[in-house]
């Protein structure tokens, strides 16, 4: 089972080396993982979804707890967080099918961001079963290339305020 | 007023009470050195290997309970001490390790010397730090110590490189640390101590588990107070020697892998196994599903990592051990409680009188006989045991009754050959009126013999005993018991030097002994002496450590010993239930 965890750190170097490292070497494996900093510059958010059961999950947390940066970590519920990720997609678009590629990236409410001879860049941002769901679709056009961020989540304000 | 961050580094050491700097010089070191030369205060040790002055400072931390610092210079240097450092990981050690790094400039540019001694202590560290203002340093050095000595303690390394020595900054050493993601919990959780005695109170065959926790917590007056008013017989891990004198009736000596039958045998019928400060280490667990399979667990840990990470607790605390035993304690007494263990110490008496354990004297001289003549002449008087590690770490934690803290130095969790030498030097340096002891092996001391001249130089009475079988003898007796006596390289016989000759070289006292009549007066010569003494003991070549329990086996099925089956066919023999 997947999970999502919110982990709030320290903005300093090494942390990302810290966090990654100690998940190789305690033998879990990560999803994705998505960081940057929050509004106050001193700290940093990560986004990492796991693959574990619960037993390793909450080896996890304890062993993330001891790095000295770890400030607080938050195991997402999905049903009450905010789940997104961003993926850009370059598919092909020859003039012929272009009309549908487009109409396809509609349907998703995903925009066209770059447009080529031969293809264009879309991107598309969402739950992962919808950005999947885009790309399922246009898979069979040619995908050129492709990028996502990995899960960005927060918790519903809902739920912070219980 | 200005100070140069070498300068402020060494203050900062002063602050911080360190009296002695185990180090080894180079080129991007030389302003900490330039700076250490100022200091009336510290003590700094040239050893003659770095692995050998991060294994001085740990040695010296096991034996007084202050932290070790160790120091080397960058790339080489710095890798020479990992080892050392990850030694003091594995056993909870509280260390600073301080090494020096390239120009900051440089640094990623694959310079002389160059190493990411950052990147590669942290998997081995419980914090480390680059440090690349040099005005961030004295926060640091707070840190590090703070996180060093506080919560489960650990080796701390900073990374200082030279252009932050030698950098200008207006110093003042900070009263307290801001670490916001570092809090470790103390006190235990008041009703989970309620649930713990209660559990305690009404157990027919507890077992008190205590480990190097119980000895970084000093909690063990605690232990033998709850031990004593609860009656627990109590079994004391390696790591854990010190923590309850083994001479104690309670006591059961150290469980697991090389525990005695008694002990083995009652860490499996036991119903309620109470571990404090224990890890559930392999070597004492042995195969997981046999093990204490009829008891409920308590498990006392100030990592919370450690709880349920190899085994489920049916109650789990985490806080300082110390604390908590006293919380136990004061719950037993209001709960005006007479132990109910009679029964089973009366068992537990009859399996040590028939499983006590055991070598034979005949043919050459034994090993476990050597450590017991150490244990007879230094039984009391102030002592510290080293060890290094395989069959002599083993034989010395069967046969010498540990009874005070700090008196057991050994490598638990990495298990180190060559520990014990360079840690003898830090015990003694710590401890100057114990007779501090490394019981060696002759595979072992070849890995840090050079530590000799640290010990001859600094007039350190340190006595080095090796229990010499011309193997590298753990390694030996797996190969003759699991490999078909197929012994690959592991016969040390031909290439060994001689360890008598080898110890005058160096300035030290050299003896040997054949025979069980010359084991007892050249300890005693050694003890006697003023200076450093290498007993070179030619011991019987192929003995075994028993008893054992194979790798993956259940604990109560042992080899050798005195001999007995497995706890069900002793149960069923003896008539009980």
């Amino acid at each position: 089972m997947k999970h999502t965890l919110s982990v709030l750190v320290e903005n300093k170097p090494g942390v990302l080396a810290r966090v990654s490292g100690l998940f190789g070497r305690r033998g879990f494996n990560i999803d994705s993982l998505a960081v940057g900093p929050t509004d106050d510059e001193r700290l940093s958010r990560m986004t990492i979804v796991i693959d574990g059961e619960t037993h390793s999950l909450e080896q996890v947390a304890k062993q993330l707890h001891k790095l000295i940066n770890v400030l607080k970590i938050n195991d997402l519920d999905p049903g009450e967080s905010i789940e997104r990720e961003l993926m850009l997609i370059r598919v092909n678009a020859q003039p012929a099918v272009r009309a549908e590629v487009v109409e396809i990236a509609n349907i998703f409410r995903a925009k066209i961001v770059d447009v080529a001879r031969s293809t264009v860049t879309i991107e598309v941002t969402g739950t992962a079963e919808k950005t999947m769901g885009l790309l399922d679709l246009l898979r069979p056009y040619g995908i050129k290339e492709l990028v996502r961020t990995g899960k960005i989540a927060l918790a519903r304000g809902s739920k912070e305020e219980k | 007023m200005k100070i140069k961050g070498a300068q402020a580094l060494v203050a900062s050491l002063e602050k911080e009470g360190v009296e002695v700097l185990f180090g080894y010089p180079g080129g991007v070191a030389l302003p900490i050195f330039d700076a250490l030369y100022d200091s009336k205060q510290i003590n700094t040790v040239l050893v003659r290997h770095e692995q050998g002055a991060a294994h001085a400072a740990d040695g010296y931390a096991r034996a007084t309970g202050d932290v070790g610092v160790c120091m080397a210079t960058s790339g080489p240097g710095a890798m020479n001490l990992i080892t050392g450092i990850a030694n003091a990981y594995m056993d909870s050690t509280a260390m600073v390790a301080i090494t020096a790094q390239v120009l900051t400039a440089v640094i990623g540019t694959d310079a002389f010397q160059e190493t990411d001694t950052f990147g590669v202590t942290l998997p081995i560290t419980k914090h480390n730090y680059l440090i690349k203002d040099a005005r961030d340093l004295p926060d640091v050095m707070k840190e590090a110590f703070h996180l060093a000595r506080t919560g489960r303690p650990g080796p701390v390394l900073i990374d200082v490189p030279v252009d932050v020595s030698r950098g200008e900054i207006t110093y003042k050493y900070p009263e307290s640390v801001n670490l916001p993601g570092y809090r470790p919990t103390l006190k235990g959780h008041a009703k989970q101590i309620k649930q713990a005695a209660h559990m305690i109170a009404k157990a027919k065959r507890p077992i008190l588990y205590v480990g190097g926790g119980c000895l970084k917590a000093e909690a063990w007056d605690d232990i033998a107070k709850l031990a004593e008013l609860a009656k627990l017989p109590t079994t004391t891990t390696m790591m854990g020697k010190g923590a309850f004198p083994e001479t104690h009736d309670l006591s059961l000596g150290m469980p697991g892998m090389h525990g005695a039958r008694y002990t083995n045998y009652a860490m499996t019928q036991t119903d309620l196994l109470i571990g404090i400060g224990v890890r559930f280490d392999d070597r004492v667990t042995g195969k997981l599903e046999a093990f204490a399979k009829n008891a409920k667990i308590i498990h006392v840990d100030i990592d919370p990592a450690e709880i349920g990470k190899i085994i489920n607790a049916d109650v789990p605390i985490v806080g300082d051990a110390k604390n908590i035993v006293d919380g136990i304690i004061r719950e037993l007494k209001k709960m005006e409680h007479k132990p109910i263990t009679g029964e089973w110490l009366h068992k537990i008496a009859g399996w040590k009188k028939k499983y006590p354990l055991h070598y034979h004297m005949e043919g050459a001289l034994k090993p476990e006989f050597v450590v017991e003549q150490i244990y007879g002449l230094t039984k009391d008087r102030e002592t510290v045991i080293c060890t290094e590690v395989g069959q002599n770490q083993m034989w010395a934690s069967q046969y010498y009754k540990i009874t005070k803290p700090r008196s057991w130095v050994s490598s638990g969790g990495l298990g180190t050959m060559g520990f014990g030498l360079p840690a003898s030097v830090g015990a003694q340096f710590g401890r100057p009126k114990a007779a501090v002891f490394d019981i060696a092996g002759d595979g072992s001391i070849q890995m840090v013999s050079q530590e000799l001249a640290t010990a001859v130089y600094n007039n350190l009475p340190i006595n080095v005993v090796i229990l010499n079988n011309g193997y590298l003898g753990m390694v030996r007796q797996w190969q003759e018991l699991f490999y078909d006596r197929r012994y690959s390289a592991s016969d040390l016989a031909v290439g060994t030097p001689d360890f008598v000759k080898l110890a005058e070289a160096y300035g030290a006292i050299g003896m040997r002994c054949t025979t069980p009549e010359e084991v007892a007066p050249a300890l005693a010569k050694a003890i006697a002496s003023p200076k450093c003494c290498v007993i070179d003991c030619v011991v019987e070549r192929e003995e075994n450590v028993y008893p054992m329990v194979a790798p993956g086996a259940s604990i109560d099925e042992m080899l050798g010993g005195v001999p007995g089956g497995s706890l069900d066919e002793m149960l069923e023999e003896e008539g009980w239930e």
